[in-house]
């Protein structure tokens, strides 16, 4: 839930009183010209950054669940959130599935690289990928988790056809499952928003 | 409460080697303080010469050449998150707390690893001796947990700026000042005797700035992370 969420770096008004609910099984779509604040509002709903005004809480069974609980629950795929590039697929894979404490994952991991089609590839390091490979395995890290809230910020940037399938089938997924929000101005994209929000510089 | 401290040591561990790791694929951190203090160390015994200076002057020479070579690379360990686009992804998936502590010890291993080569070569070029051995390399211990803990922290701060390398060595003066001059004047004092009385003064001074740092950034780094 977000309520009366504003943004200002200094005096300059990003947005302003941003306030909706989204249940499980719902999906949001964030829709603007570049520049409106798209990325900001998505950064402050998965906690990288904080609002000016305003809150954003997460619930379950009525009870606000803290921050730190939520490391889990949260996936996110973005153009600024990159991977250690000197580590493999594989070393970087691991210490995010240690650090945050996931247990039994290696066949899940290999069954999102194989769908991402990175299978064999789990050993270069990251500085070799392509971009649509690094984008690929953007998706493998945020799914790692089985996320209940999947943020996806310009979805489908740097993929090709069979990439941007396989992520319109996650997104159909994670509508039915679980959460999911995100930020795009691909009119493609937003057949998997059950709600919209545009922002307006 | 027992489970969440031995998870938050065992993601703090996890971040030191993942640091580990990434340094020893590229030796930024490690070739940027190594070279910087033999460099200096060169500079120092070619422009004063080696019989020249008095202990007490070389005992300041010593750590001078320490400080500096620690500020050459301990920033790195924040800068690279931030200019490689990576703190997001660690903000993500872990807390602020686990982050400090984890690049906290990776910058003391760093810092041991210099002196583990330098202070020796120190001695070697300087023609430097200690008659407190002990009294020294504690001194050196707990100067490198200050020294450590200031740098992690400022580091974190002036990783955001656009003048990072500058403004990391202007800030971290001051505030690391108190190990400079603990750490000058132990060393001082342990070229000359071995009594642990006679240092306690700088002792209880490097061992509580320790205490102080690392508790300052314990708290502080929340806020520092996620501004």
């Amino acid at each position: 839930m977000a309520q009366n969420l504003g943004k200002y770096f200094g005096e300059k008004k990003i947005f302003n009183k941003v306030t909706f609910e989204l249940t499980e099984g719902q999906s949001l779509a964030i829709i603007g010209p570049n520049g409106s604040g798209k990325t900001t509002l998505i950064r402050i709903l998965c906690g990288l950054i904080r609002a000016s005004e305003g809150s954003v809480i997460y619930t379950e069974q009525n009870k606000s669940i803290a921050w730190e609980n939520l490391y889990n629950q949260m996936g996110l795929v973005g153009p600024y959130l990159e991977l250690y590039e000197e580590l493999t697929a594989h070393e970087n894979l691991n210490f995010f599935s240690r650090i945050r404490n996931l247990k039994h994952t290696s066949n899940w991991i290999d069954e999102l690289m194989s769908r991402f089609l990175l299978t064999g590839r789990e050993n270069d390091e990251v500085k070799n990928y392509s971009s649509g490979m690094r984008q690929r395995l953007k998706y493998v890290f945020a799914l790692m988790s089985k996320p209940k809230i999947l943020f996806l910020d310009e979805p489908t940037s740097n993929l090709d056809q069979q990439g941007i399938a396989t992520v319109y089938e996650i997104m159909a997924g994670q509508r039915k499952n679980g959460l999911l929000i995100m930020a795009t101005n691909d009119p493609a994209d937003l057949k998997y928003g059950d709600f919209q929000i545009a922002i307006n510089t | 409460m027992e489970i969440f401290r031995l998870q938050l040591i065992l993601r703090s561990w996890y971040i030191f080697q993942k640091d580990l790791r990434q340094e020893f694929k590229t030796r930024y951190s490690l070739n940027a303080i190594l070279l910087f203090s033999i460099v200096t160390l060169v500079a120092v015994s070619f422009s004063i010469g080696t019989f020249s200076a008095s202990p007490e002057i070389k005992s300041a020479l010593l750590w001078i050449i320490l400080f500096f070579s620690a500020m050459s690379g301990l920033a790195h360990v924040f800068v690279r998150e931030e200019e490689k686009h990576t703190a997001d992804t660690l903000k993500l998936v872990t807390d602020p707390t686990s982050v400090f502590l984890g690049k906290f010890l990776f910058n003391l291993i760093l810092l041991f690893l210099l002196e583990l080569i330098i202070v020796p070569l120190f001695f070697a070029v300087m023609n430097f001796e200690v008659t407190g051995a002990g009294i020294f390399l504690t001194i050196l211990f707990l100067g490198s947990i200050g020294l450590s803990a200031g740098a992690t922290i400022i580091a974190a701060i002036i990783s955001k700026a656009s003048a990072k390398g500058a403004l990391f060595t202007v800030l971290s003066f001051p505030i690391l000042l108190p190990v400079l001059i603990a750490g000058i004047s132990g060393t001082k004092i342990a070229v000359h005797t071995n009594t642990v009385r006679a240092v306690s003064g700088e002792i209880q001074m490097l061992f509580a700035f320790s205490v102080v740092i690392i508790t300052a950034g314990y708290l502080l780094f929340d806020f520092v992370w996620n501004e």
